[in-house]
């Protein structure tokens, strides 16, 4: 019984009635109810990318170790070297951990770790990174942001532990425009050879088409158009759109799926993530140039009566849709027995370009694949800047108790150890972690390669506010810093841009800044964008989030023994500052967290400075001269010595004297001009580190000296000394005893 | 058939969970509260019956663990006649 | 000489558990899947750590019923060294390999964190390369840890020597604060009354590179590997 599509329905649908018109012209008749549903999937902004795929074009996405570039598959992969890559991407779940904490974040993880080995590749580590409104104190949004909080880091370690990847790193971000509409971005890497690299292509016509995986539900019906309106108290009511994971699932299905593409008998795979068996089934057939045609009475169902169009979108997880070569069907039913997981033979790989669906033989869908999965409306949006940020200088500020800042800082949740989270991840399962979280980079063995990579996640939200463009070019110069800082050389980068509702001009601004400032910076920094996702209409009734685009960025050690930590490890070691003291105060959480105000313009980055500053840190350490390297980012040189000090096993202390007499202490200790890190060096060979940056024209500047139980700083007129069992108990507690706050 | 079982953590074990309920429903406002324990709920549907020999087997062997939790079986209320 | 490591749908320690053993040197070491019926074909018996079954009911509840375990009961009565970890141990108590139970970890989340581990006894095919009172470095990564068990079970596991491993400090003190979970009596490991029956908590297939920081773990594969070569030759 054929439902009449009226004006209401396109609107309920998400589409405009433009699109429609678009979607009527493209198939020459008016689309049916349940095609309706599979374009307004199809064609939602959580799919299609209609706003941004035009800005999205402008980043450097090729490279001569770029082995899949971004857009082609659901991750790119990268040349490692000796024959073997790394696939990894980051993927958001924000609008679901607004609404269910634990199960829009378990999810989520359960849904990036899909993508990673749907490429062929074993999963190997994850990061997160996370934004929460803040959390201290007793009012109802505190309340609120420590349940999600809570909620999304239990979800995260629910799924990761369970299916054995470990977390090894992130970060996270409290501030009050996340209030309401946490970010959660998660990331994942999988190794394997070059010659397991699979393609999502449905290839070789005729070739059964396999559904493996847990039976379709009504879970997250229409999510993917969820995810593409604003959050409102209305949309709690919908309550059901948000999917429920099973890990245990997901690691039975990641390891027949891994067992089977060892067979030989894949031809073509790929998740069901966002609009399932709709996207999976036009994007295989879209990509291989061929049609997929597939009966949906043959979908292996949880639930009793599902329509048609229930099927289609059900976003029910771990499942994929796996493209056999003819002839080899009993390989997928030896593997899917041997672990127990639900498979069936539903369909076909054609010759004529449709998705066909089929529902117990009569055609219930049929439109050419690539209308919906390459050829939805692409939109130019209006973007308008606001009115620009102005520079804050230190003479307005007012003077404050710079020996309370630091341990207010400190204090800060962002900036604070984040050991109360990681601390419930498995960070040691796979035995390869060699740095475990709270260093600047994660770095971890992959045994069967006998590699060593680092990986990082960083974006400071306060500067992409306050300078859209300079704040994303500093987060990737700050990715690629705390990589060099660990002993690596960058190598790509995954991007998760998340913002506000594009249709407002303001924010549209931000994103083309930021995605430009992005672009800019990967080309500098010969990082190509491998792939990523777009977040958007992140925004509560409020405001619009911070524009927060996340960077992941993936390096490779090469020297096992070059390895560097963040942390003080010898007393009586040399402290250096290798680039500028600094002086930019605009931005700084220093300036936002003491003093309330969240201004200024960012630091500036000086792309040729920052370029060289990491070439001659690798350089010093290569050559074995660093015992440990830092760089400054939020806090400053304050916090970043501090974090020297006291993140180690063995906390030590340290004297140094910096700056003149005549410099303001605050300016000094929390000013965040970039391109710096603290490095410290053996006695015997600091002339070589000097010598080295004298012959580089790199500034560098001998501090002081590793040792005792305090933190002396000098600008030889004031002298602060802190004691470094306070510091670290501050540091090391602070999210702790927030959330246990009653 | 339908059975529900109830499966309780022992007395003598100590149940963190049923504390941190506890410490909530004091912070909810309920300061009268003085014990929680949080336990499972088990509901058992068969197509055929089942002897209460053979029930009580299964929630020995499988369902609970004896070292450190007891189990209730419950049967629905006989239809009156 | 053979070693079986045992894959339960969910485990997910199983292949760092092979690599720990081949890291000994050139022994055989091999994966055995759960629905096989009989271990005749090795020398002993790896339970690695994991999510067996996703924990679902509890943890291990239901792997003990997997087809492979009623061989592997029947070979540990026989005297076959089996070693349980993490997720291994907790399927031997439930399995009735080893007595009590693991229960959820006091703070009630899952903790990754190294610890310090006191050896206790020296005496199992596990623990001849160790000394008594040796202190062990490696990670737990558990969410249900803290072994439980009645006074008269604790009891016998003391006046037999059969607590293996006990959480301490740096100084191999027992206190509050090293014991990750509220494991009673600080148990982090024993042994069953034959003493050829090991479960513990925390991982020494994560302790046995010094990549990884610690190689402490190896020395109870190394013990296992010296003991069955042992065996062997009599």
């Amino acid at each position: 019984m054929a439902t009449a599509i009226t004006a209401a329905i396109v609107r309920n649908h998400g589409l405009t009635e433009e699109e429609y018109e678009r979607i009527k012209s493209a198939l020459n008749r008016a689309p049916n109810l349940t095609e309706l549903g599979v374009f307004s999937a199809m064609w939602s902004e959580h799919c299609s990318y209609k706003n941004t795929r035009l800005e999205l074009k402008k980043f450097p996405t090729t490279g001569p170790k770029v082995l899949v570039k971004a857009g082609e598959e659901n991750a790119g992969v990268i040349d490692i070297g000796d024959g073997w890559a790394v696939a990894f991407k980051m993927e958001s779940h924000n609008h679901p951990s607004a609404i269910e904490p634990f199960q829009g974040a378990a999810t989520g993880v359960g849904g990036i770790i899909r993508d990673i080995f749907t490429m062929g590749a074993r999963p190997v580590l994850m990061l997160d990174s996370l934004r929460f409104g803040p959390i201290h104190g007793h009012s109802l949004q505190a309340r609120n942001n420590r349940r999600l909080f809570a909620g999304v880091v239990a979800g995260i370690a629910h799924y990761g532990n369970c299916i054995g990847i470990p977390t090894l790193g992130g970060e996270v971000y409290f501030d009050e425009s996340y209030e309401g509409n946490p970010l959660v971005n998660v990331f994942c890497l999988g190794v394997l050879r070059h010659s397991e690299i699979v393609r999502g292509a449905a290839k070789g016509v005729g070739n059964p088409v396999f559904y493996v995986g847990s039976e379709t539900g009504r879970d997250g019906l229409a999510g993917a158009a969820f995810a593409s309106r604003d959050l409102t108290e209305e949309s709690k009511q919908d309550r059901p759109a948000v999917q429920v994971g099973d890990p245990f699932k997901g690691k039975l299905l990641l390891e027949a799926c891994l067992e089977l593409l060892a067979s030989g008998s894949v031809a073509g795979i790929q998740d069901m993530g966002a609009a399932g068996l709709t996207c999976s089934t036009c994007e295989t057939a879209s990509r291989g140039g061929t049609g997929v045609q597939i009966d949906i009475a043959l979908v292996p169902q949880r639930e009793q009566g599902m329509t048609p169009y229930e099927i289609l979108l059900s976003e029910s997880q771990e499942r994929m849709l796996i493209i056999v070569h003819r002839g080899q069907e009993e390989k997928v039913r030896r593997i899917f027995e041997k672990w127990d997981l639900p498979y069936a033979h539903i369909g076909e790989v054609t010759d004529d370009g449709m998705m066909r669906v089929l529902n117990a033989g009569s055609v219930e869908v049929e439109i050419p694949a690539h209308i919906l999965a390459n050829d939805a409306p692409v939109y130019v949006r209006e973007a308008a800047a606001p009115q620009a940020a102005t520079r804050v200088t230190i003479e307005e500020i007012p003077r404050s108790d710079s020996h309370r800042s630091l341990i207010r800082l400190l204090a800060e949740p962002t900036i604070a150890s984040k050991n109360w989270v990681f601390r419930q991840y498995d960070h040691t399962v796979r035995a390869g972690t060699i740095v475990p979280p709270g260093s600047d980079a994660g770095v971890f063995y992959v045994r069967e390669a006998d590699k060593i990579l680092a990986v990082t996640s960083d974006c400071n939200g306060l500067y992409c506010k306050l300078d859209p463009r300079e704040g994303a070019r500093i987060a990737v110069a700050e990715a690629a810093r705390n990589l060099v800082c660990s002993g690596a050389a960058p190598l790509a980068v995954t991007d998760n841009l998340n913002f506000g509702n594009p249709y407002r001009p303001e924010t549209f601004w931000q994103l083309r800044e930021a995605v430009e400032g992005l672009a800019e910076a990967c080309r500098r920094f010969s990082t190509p964008v491998t792939g990523g996702n777009v977040s958007l209409y992140n925004q509560n009734p409020t405001g619009a989030v911070d524009p927060t685009p996340t960077v992941g960025m993936v390096g490779v050690i090469a020297n096992e023994d070059r390895i560097t930590q963040q942390y003080f490890r010898n007393e009586g070691d040399i402290i250096f500052l290798l680039g500028p003291i600094g002086d930019e105060i605009g931005a700084t959480h220093y300036l936002k967290v003491v003093h309330g105000r969240k201004e200024g313009l960012p630091p500036r980055l000086n792309f040729e400075l920052e370029l060289r500053i990491q070439e001659t840190l690798s350089s010093l350490i290569q050559h074995g001269f660093v015992q440990s390297a830092h760089d400054c980012s939020e806090g400053g040189f304050g916090v970043a010595l501090a974090e020297c000090c006291i993140s180690g096993e063995i906390k030590r202390g340290a004297s140094v004297h910096i700056g003149n007499a005549t410099d303001r202490m605050d300016l000094l200790l929390f000013n965040e001009t970039q391109s710096r890190a603290i490095i410290s060096v053996s006695p015997e060979n600091t002339d070589a580190v000097e010598k080295h940056c004298a012959a580089g024209d790199t500034p560098l500047t001998r501090l002081g000296v590793v040792g005792g139980t305090g933190l002396v700083v000098t600008n030889g007129q004031e002298t602060l000394t802190w004691e470094i069992a306070e510091l670290y108990k501050t540091w090391y507690c602070s999210v702790e005893d927030i959330m246990s706050t009653r | 058939m339908k059975v529900s079982v109830i499966v309780m953590p022992k007395q003598s074990v100590l149940d963190p969970q049923g504390v941190a309920v506890r410490n909530a429903l004091k912070d909810v406002g309920l300061q009268s509260v003085e014990n929680v324990r949080v336990g499972k709920l088990l509901e058992l549907e068969f197509a055929a019956p089942l002897d209460k020999q053979r029930l009580d087997e299964i929630c020995r062997e499988l369902l609970s663990n004896p070292v450190i939790e007891d189990y209730t079986i419950q049967y629905p209320s006989a239809p009156k006649t | 000489m053979k070693i079986a490591v045992v894959q339960f749908p969910g485990s997910n320690c199983d292949q760092d558990c092979l690599r720990a053993l081949l890291g000994v040197g050139p022994i055989r070491a091999e994966y055995l899947w759960h629905k096989e019926t009989s271990v005749s074909s090795f020398d002993a018996v790896v339970l690695p750590g994991g999510f067996s079954y996703g924990d679902y009911l509890r943890c291990g509840a239901i792997a003990r019923f997997s087809p492979i375990m009623k061989a592997i009961v029947a070979a540990a009565a026989d005297g076959m060294p089996v070693i349980g970890i993490c997720n291994g141990f907790q399927i031997l108590c439930e399995a009735g390999l080893l007595p009590g139970a693991l229960i959820r970890n006091q703070c009630l989340h899952f903790i990754c964190q190294p610890v310090w581990l006191r050896t206790e006894a020296t005496d199992t095919p596990f623990t001849t390369k160790l000394d008594k009172n040796r202190l062990l470095r490696m990670p737990v990564a558990h969410g249900e840890g803290s072994y439980f068990a009645d006074s008269q079970t604790l009891d016998a596991l003391e006046s037999q020597n059969r607590v293996v491993f006990r959480y301490t400090n740096a100084s191999g003190e027992t206190t509050p604060e090293s014991n990750p979970n509220g494991s009673l009596a600080h148990i982090a490991g024993i042994c069953n009354e034959k003493r050829n029956v090991l479960g513990m908590m925390p991982h020494p297939d994560r302790a046995w590179d010094r990549r990884l920081g610690s190689e402490d773990g190896k020395l109870l594969f190394e013990s296992l590997v010296a003991n069955l070569e042992l065996a062997a030759v009599r």
